[in-house]
């Protein structure tokens, strides 16, 4: 193998670019496998405490925004068709288009962690948040106050999640503007991709799960 | 056979993934997975010989009958630091992190594994859980036990139970990140002509090692931060007082934490495949079903987890079913250890250090492995359960099966990994040592659990004392034999001989490269064109 069968964007240990992007591929693939795993568990605990208290759960859930959900669940998908353009653009070399994308996804992001924060705050006011003075009406308090447990923790997992994407994002986009990536070297951007779907998914369950459940 | 001959010029002038560059930063910076394997060599030795030091505490309190030399609170810390660092720090990254991270580039003919940022990453990140440990150790340590029990872990316990499950929590990503790293390796960067077939079956049962990996650790992690979460905010999801159900603890724990175990003990099984197939001069003995039963093991591991709930006011229908799911994984096992036994069947044996923990390991495994089934059976289950015949029979799998592995690994590819020889007689001697402590250590508790004494108590009966004594006095022995290697590995790095391309006369990618290998592994990626044991169709020199 000589230097010029060797680009500079292929790392040392790899043959070839199409041997480095399907590695990259298969391993977000793999990542987003222990991702599903750990989502499962809270999805799990949800299970097991809906089917034992389903009235309670599904009172409960009244007291969840559904418009400020709804909203953000548009949000998400909103954001999921802006990441598949980046991607677009990044696979036809179109770097303008990448970074705007990009950016785009990043703004709508950033209102969906905004648009949480306020219901967030609206549950801290309504005393809401288990552990933070939590009190409830009636005599369900106390398994209500488990589906606010699941709830933070389901949806705060899930915000971290999109906290890591738009850390990352930050990280795409000013490597975007260098041109670093090309129709031939865009691995980054598609496995990124990868990764906001999935976190938009996750959202997917969570926001009927969650919201929903008292709407029939 | 111009591949397996030996290099003209002397070791040491060449370059090699020791001396081509030097300093802190060469090593705390570096990429290279053989460079990540000894560093994580260094940091679980570290933490193996912590985790013994507990163990050593144990047994001193547990000569007499009297709990007279630590309260009972405290034996609470011992023996649940002893079971947190020697299983997420020690066990778990034990074979994959040093041996796996060291070969599985090598055994597959890559030049490196998929992500070396990664692999380095992840013993970062193993550094990090480890520090937080240590750091809940320092201030006042743990009692709940390794397996953090709710209520008592979430309510009662005094310890710094989410320091020590932030660690555990930390560490786990670190073995996901290996597992992902092996799985694409092995995918992705195999030479050219290397079928999945002709791969070693150590590769294989790093796979298989893997998938429990990727597919368990993160529902441990998801546990602990829903642990930390009950303990810090009360939000009662394992609280029955809000309706929150304890057992769903226990239910998920488990999940992760039974498979663990094949976490630990595959990659010996991989380990001990090569030594029988070496050091008895054949081809390994139903290569394929030795190949899947790996596989079996990783997917009906995840099927058994109930058996650990027999007491714990599961469903009796429940725990019918996960009986029989853990004796259906005790056949995969059992086709192990019959195809390892077939193997050595008119082969050309010799007893060379590296195969006496072979021997050992398939001993004490079977052992391991026959007295699971006991502890499978509900009926006698509920009569041993929380004995010291359960502490026995884990600790002959993890201790007499992984660890033996884990021994026989180091010796076997000492020579690769070092570029030295170390004692052969003092190795022979040590594997002797190990085998005869532990057998003292462990058979005593089998016994002592049959009897009836519980386990995790500082105190017991005066009648149990006799196999106690025998117990402790085990214990020392088996201390004495982890201590001669670690002192002639040390020696050997400075006045061991020079060790060759290929010492044991081994097939194997690994074997077809200097040792200590080069930066890159191999000075030209090799072509395979035959399986991995080619020992009976032609003669395989020692060089």
């Amino acid at each position: 193998m000589n230097s010029t069968a060797h680009p500079s964007t292929l790392a040392h240990h790899f043959d070839t670019l199409e041997q480095q992007r399907e590695s990259a591929s298969l391993g977000m693939w793999v990542f987003l496998g222990q991702e599903v795993m750990f989502f499962g568990g809270l999805f799990l605990a949800y299970l097991v405490y809906r089917a034992s208290y389903p009235a309670v759960f599904a009172e409960a859930s009244h007291h969840l925004d559904v418009v400020l959900g709804g909203v953000n669940t548009a949000i998400l998908i909103a954001s999921s068709l802006t990441m598949a353009l980046a991607v677009y653009g990044a696979q036809t070399g179109k770097r303008n288009m990448l970074i705007l994308f990009l950016v785009a996804t990043m703004i709508l992001g950033l209102a969906f962690l905004g648009i949480k924060a306020v219901e967030y705050h609206h549950k801290y006011e309504d005393k809401l948040i288990p552990g933070l003075g939590f009190s409830y009406p009636g005599p369900h308090g106390r398994q209500a106050q488990l589906f606010f447990g699941l709830y933070f923790a389901m949806t705060g997992m899930h915000a971290l999640h999109m906290v890591i994407g738009i850390a990352l994002l930050v990280w795409l986009i000013k490597d975007a503007r260098t041109g670093r990536f090309t129709p031939d070297y865009h691995s980054h951007i598609e496995n990124f991709g990868l990764y906001w779907h999935f976190v938009d998914i996750v959202w997917i369950f969570l926001f009927p799960l969650l919201y929903l459940i008292g709407l029939h | 056979m111009s591949i397996f001959v030996a290099p003209s010029i002397p070791v040491e002038t060449q370059e090699h993934y020791l001396n081509n560059d030097y300093g802190i930063r060469s090593w705390l910076l570096t990429r290279d997975h053989k460079r990540i394997a000894l560093l994580y060599l260094a940091s679980i030795t570290l933490f193996f010989f912590l985790g013994g030091f507990f163990a050593v505490l144990i047994r001193l309190e547990l000569l007499t009958p009297q709990g007279d030399m630590v309260q009972a609170e405290t034996y609470n810390k011992l023996f649940t630091m002893h079971g947190v660092i020697m299983i997420f720090f020690f066990l778990i990254p034990s074979i994959p992190a040093t041996l796996g991270n060291f070969l599985v580039p090598l055994m597959v003919g890559a030049k490196d594994l998929a992500f070396p940022r990664i692999n380095l990453l992840s013993w970062y990140i193993y550094v990090v859980g480890g520090l937080f440990t240590l750091g809940a150790v320092l201030v006042g340590g743990v009692d709940t036990g390794w397996t953090f029990y709710t209520p008592y872990s979430t309510t009662y316990s005094n310890g710094y139970v989410i320091a020590t499950g932030v660690g555990a929590f930390i560490t786990g990503f670190s073995s996901i990140l290996t597992g992902l790293n092996f799985i694409v390796t092995i995918h992705k960067m195999r030479a050219p002509g290397l079928t999945w077939f002709r791969l070693p079956l150590f590769i294989w049962a790093q796979y298989a090692a893997s998938i429990i990996m990727i597919l368990g650790t993160p529902v441990i992690a998801i546990t602990l931060v829903l642990l930390a979460l009950e303990r810090a905010f009360h939000i009662g999801i394992f609280d029955p007082a809000f309706g929150g159900d304890p057992v769903l603890f226990q239910h998920l724990f488990w999940f992760y934490s039974h498979p663990a175990v094949y976490i630990m003990v595959l990659p010996g099984m991989g380990v001990i495949s090569e030594l029988i197939s070496c050091f008895a001069r054949k081809y390994i003995f139903g290569y394929h079903f030795v190949a899947f039963s790996s596989l079996g093991i990783a997917v009906l591991g995840f099927l058994v987890w109930g058996h650990h709930l027999f007491v714990s006011g599961q469903s009796v229908y429940a725990g019918l079913i996960f009986s029989i799911l853990s004796f259906l994984v005790a056949i995969p096992s059992a086709i192990k250890v019959f195809n390892w036994t077939a193997t050595l069947y008119k082969g050309s044996i010799s007893y060379q250090s590296p195969m006496l923990y072979a021997f050992g390991f398939v001993g004490l495994f079977t052992i391991g492995g026959l007295t699971g089934l006991f502890l499978a059976s509900i009926g006698l289950d509920v009569h041993v359960h929380d004995t010291y015949f359960v502490v026995a029979h884990f600790h002959y799998i993890m201790v007499g099966g992984t660890l033996m592995a884990y021994l026989g690994g180091m010796h076997f590819w000492w020579p690769k990994m070092t570029g030295r020889m170390f004692p052969e007689g003092w190795a022979k001697f040590s594997a002797l040592v190990v085998f005869v402590g532990f057998n003292l250590t462990f058979l005593p508790q089998f016994i002592l659990g049959y009897l009836g004494m519980p386990r995790r108590y500082h105190a017991y009966p005066e009648e149990f004392q006799v196999l106690n004594v025998m117990s402790s006095a085990g214990a020392s022995i088996l201390g004495v034999g982890y201590v001669i290697p670690m002192i002639y590995f040390i020696w050997s790095l400075k006045y061991g001989a020079l060790a060759s391309p290929n010492p044991w006369g081994a097939t194997g990618l690994e074997w077809r490269t200097p040792s200590p290998p080069p930066p890159e592994n191999f000075k030209e990626i090799p072509v395979v064109n035959e399986g991995p044991y080619e020992y009976s169709i032609r003669e395989i020199k020692v060089v």
